[in-house]
């Protein structure tokens, strides 16, 4: 396990050259470290998702369903035709290698099935095998099937799968690099969909689904304690500013509908972001009037749901539209999250919408028409803030972050499945002087995942975790080492929670900071007593001293 | 010796060897000449738009681009237009960029450790592949093009102009081709790659050596034909206006090289549609490629989307009542 192995030890077991063999006869070998734990089965049956029951991956009996290869091969039938994204990568792909060490999980374990176009000929091994012309010719021959890349579909293959379909973050960065745009978060997707139909999920992804679909959120907060947290919250933004936040809850008839990852009320550093967001709220209201709610219904922004199937999503996903209609807001506000973004911006509006009832985004205090997200009609945290900062609608005291030396951490998701690239940085900028990119190979699109993403941030997976967000971290050394950068910003809850674990392993001189934890400590909310301490009840800078 | 790249050469050998003895010694001109040049054009054209078709078939149901910059958003911020389309216009751009330049394959870096400094991951340009590949498929289209003058008469300016472009670097007679050198060295080129960078090695398959043989093949027979035995041109061209004017002619004097390599294109184009090959069609259809990103500007409709079971607020309301409306939360129903 990585809690004994030291950093630099595991950097020097990393080998990028694969050695000899055919990568189809090596079977897998589930390492304890690399991988997460399975679904419970209660968490499977609350969405009524197939074939839940208690199962063990270490162990050789997986329980599965009598017909499991017909289910799959099935499964496998439909989503071709389904997908048109799917039916062409299977296709296409000319293993030019261009993606092999673009993966940070290949980077940082060196496993040549993490290698991108390794990963999607794991499953497009048995599409070969099982729906094309060049395997039915081939079979003829002795050894045709090997001849035409193909392989039955076994309970091997079908572990393999599972290994290594749950160690990929989706995110995306094969396929900037891809000639023809394959992207091995669609195969992985595709091959989580068809690991569910057999019951296949991990637990990390399972239980907070099923937290979701009941409780509203992924950490199956109940509404009273979610009001209890956001309350506590606010006597902490009280004792610091002096200013009682009043946030709204399931509030009828408000402006703007908020939902955020539940992930920023429950867990540090989020939590400080989501102060940041109390303390903007209560800003707009007092000066401008500006009537925003929460939600305990909608009280996730995240969706596990992405990372099962996307039948799940849209169930988890419906509640954002179906709030914002009973509460009869004029359009709803995204918080700082990555693959909720993804969601929201290329998925929601499709599967859930069209939100005809609610208003085109405009923002109330500078007019400006949010043209981008006219249809739905969802805007994101930092285009709201970026644009009231534009229009010179906030007091900000920078100062109060001068002890702040940053940089940017591009999540995956907004930033190849959306390009929301400036809108941070010009956030950032505003609230604090010293910034600081990371070297381009490793920011904006070509960003570096934290490794934890698309559901993998358990705590029994820590070395794939670490050695899957080597990349980016040694990306941040590189400027902490080179401009004494000692923040991270980000505008991901998953981010927040796993980068501060992956900071504190490769870089623990950098802490992690959302975007509007740094909005929240700069504000200067009208009636605020001279504030001594920021948001993590540090104190600020220049005055160190008078604490003692 | 590895079997994935031994069994497609000796393959193309072997395939090499049956049409030139085929023809050098029993004398099937007219099936190695007429019969399956034919029958590979049927397939090729058959399989290629059944491939298409069957792509074409399948829905679109998300609208995912893989955005490379900046998206449209707020007026004052300025947009990539190409990397992140918003409009047609610009997808188009992105995809004759993708098409014609290969611009992701440009991208392309190497990741590598640096042992001797604290292990760090650094990262450089690595332009070979890109260079490769842009040299193999243009130098092969120049070779295709070329090759029209053998099925057109009279010959267009246009092709002779592109003969003398190509011939421009006049070494010896008959004239050098440029192309056809270009085609065969970068098809050297991606054949090392393929088998001595061990990654690529790695992920090769059989299906990956064999079109890379047998281009091998046809180039090696066409450089052979041209340049040392010097074959019956006017033969030649006999024999294939006979082809495309559907009344094929077994031309006198012509040898096995020339069937061999007709035999070997023939197989190039019956093998294309089933293999991967098929990246030349599926480039254009590729999603997150030719999709504009303004999915929350523009609603996508999904062809299968269906209705699915929620947690409808009532529902949870019901669950939760008394414990929201003791904490004070409003709630719709008050019991």
């Amino acid at each position: 396990m990585s809690d004994e192995l030291k950093p630099d030890e595991l950097l020097d077991k990393i080998d990028h050259t694969p050695s000899g063999g055919d990568w189809m006869d090596s079977t897998v070998q589930i390492r304890p470290g690399m991988y997460c734990y399975a679904a419970k089965p209660e968490s499977v049956q609350t969405l009524g998702l197939p074939n839940a029951r208690a199962w063990n991956p270490v162990e050789d009996d997986w329980k599965l369903p009598e017909n499991w290869q017909e289910i799959i091969h099935n499964g496998i039938k439909e989503r071709l035709e389904r997908f048109r994204t799917f039916k062409i990568f299977m296709d296409i792909c000319v293993r030019c290698g261009a993606c092999a060490d673009k993966c940070h999980f290949f980077l940082g374990t060196g496993d040549p099935k993490n290698m991108p176009v390794l990963r999607a000929e794991l499953l497009r091994s048995v599409y070969r095998n099982d729906f094309t012309a060049a395997a039915r010719l081939l079979k003829f021959l002795p050894g045709g099937d090997r001849l035409a890349g193909g392989r039955p579909m076994t309970l091997d293959v079908l572990k393999e799968w599972w290994y290594y379909f749950f160690q990929c973050t989706e995110c995306r960065r094969c396929s900037v690099f891809c000639p023809y745009g394959i992207d091995t978060a669609e195969i992985t997707i595709m091959g989580r969909e068809l690991l569910n139909l057999l019951g296949l999920n991990i637990d990390w992804i399972a239980t907070p689904v099923s937290n979701c679909y009941q409780t509203g959120n992924h950490l199956g907060i109940q509404p009273h304690a979610f009001k209890d947290m956001l309350e506590f919250f606010t006597e902490d933004i009280e004792e610091i500013t002096g200013v009682n936040v009043e946030p709204q809850f399931n509030k009828k008839g408000a402006d703007i509908l908020f939902i955020t990852p539940s992930g920023d009320v429950f867990a540090d550093p989020g939590t400080y972001t989501c102060q940041g967001y109390l303390i903007l709220f209560k800003y707009l209201k007092d000066k401008y009037g500006l009537d925003v709610t929460w939600s305990t219904y909608a009280s996730e922004g995240g969706n596990f749901g992405f990372f099962t199937s996307h039948e799940t999503m849209k169930r988890l996903n419906a509640k954002m539209y179906a709030e914002a209609r009973r509460l009869g807001v004029k359009w709803i506000l995204g918080g700082e999250c990555g693959h909720m973004w993804r969601v929201i911006h290329q998925y929601m509006d499709t599967m859930n919408g069209p939100a005809d009832f609610l208003e085109e985004p405009v923002n109330p205090i500078t007019g400006t028409k949010f043209e981008n997200a006219k249809s739905t009609k969802m805007v994101h945290i930092t285009e709201f803030t970026a644009d009231l900062i534009k229009h010179g609608k906030l007091e900000l005291d920078k100062s109060r972050n001068a002890n702040r030396i940053m940089t940017f951490h591009d999540s995956c998701n907004p930033s190849r499945g959306m390009g929301l690239l400036e809108e941070p940085r010009y956030v950032i900028k505003n609230v604090c002087d010293n910034f600081f990119e990371m070297p381009e190979n490793t920011i904006r699109e070509q960003t570096f995942c934290c490794g934890s993403g698309a559901g993998l941030n358990a705590g029994e997976n820590i070395e794939l975790r670490m050695a899957g967000g080597l990349p980016r971290a040694n990306a941040v050394k590189y400027v902490h080492e080179k401009f004494g950068v000692n923040t991270l910003g980000t505008i991901c809850a998953i981010d927040r929670a796993a980068l501060s674990t992956l900071m504190e392993y490769w870089v623990p001189e950098v802490e992690v900071y959302g975007i509007h934890e740094l909005v929240g400590n700069a504000l200067i909310l009208p009636g605020e007593h001279e504030r001594e301490m920021d948001l993590r009840m540090e104190p600020l800078p220049g005055k160190e001293d008078e604490d003692e | 010796m590895n079997q994935k790249y031994m069994l497609p050469l000796a393959g193309v050998f072997l395939l090499f060897l049956l049409a030139y003895a085929g023809v050098e010694g029993a004398g099937l001109q007219w099936f190695f000449g007429i019969v399956i040049p034919y029958l590979a054009v049927i397939a090729f054209i058959w399989g290629f738009v059944n491939r298409v078709m069957g792509w074409a078939a399948s829905a679109v149901p998300f609208r995912i681009p893989t955005t490379c910059g900046q998206q449209k958003s707020l007026p004052w911020i300025k947009q990539n237009c190409i990397d992140n389309p918003d409009k047609a216009s610009g997808v188009f751009i992105r995809m004759l960029l993708e098409i014609f330049l290969f611009r992701s394959l440009f991208r392309n870096t190497k990741a590598a450790f640096n042992r001797n400094e604290k292990n760090k991951l650094t990262y450089s340009w690595e332009i070979f592949l890109w260079v490769g590949a842009l040299a193999f498929h243009y130098a092969f289209l120049v070779v295709i093009v070329r090759h029209l003058r053998f099925f057109l008469e009279p010959v267009p300016a246009c092709l002779t102009f592109l003969e003398f472009m190509d011939g421009i670097v006049q070494i010896g007679l008959p004239g050098i081709f440029i192309s056809g050198i270009v085609l065969l060295f970068a098809a050297l080129f991606l054949l090392a790659r393929r088998i001595f960078d061990a990654k690529v090695s790695y992920i090769s398959l059989a299906a990956d050596y064999f079109p890379l043989f047998l281009i091998i093949g046809i180039a090696v027979t066409g450089i052979a034909m041209r340049y040392f035995t010097k074959v019956d041109i006017v033969g030649i061209k006999e024999f294939t206006m006979g082809l495309v004017t559907f009344h094929p002619v077994i031309p006198a004097g012509v040898g096995g090289l020339f069937y061999a390599h007709v035999f070997m294109v023939s197989l190039l184009f019956a093998y294309f549609p089933m293999s991967k090959l098929m990246h030349m069609g599926g480039i254009f259809l590729s999603p997150t490629r030719n999709m504009a990103n303004n999915t929350r500007a523009k609603r996508h409709v999904n062809p299968w989307n269906y209705a699915v079971d929620v947690h409808t607020y009532e529902h949870y309301e019901d669950h939760f009542r008394e414990k929201m409306i003791e904490a004070g939360l409003p709630v719709d129903k008050k019991e």
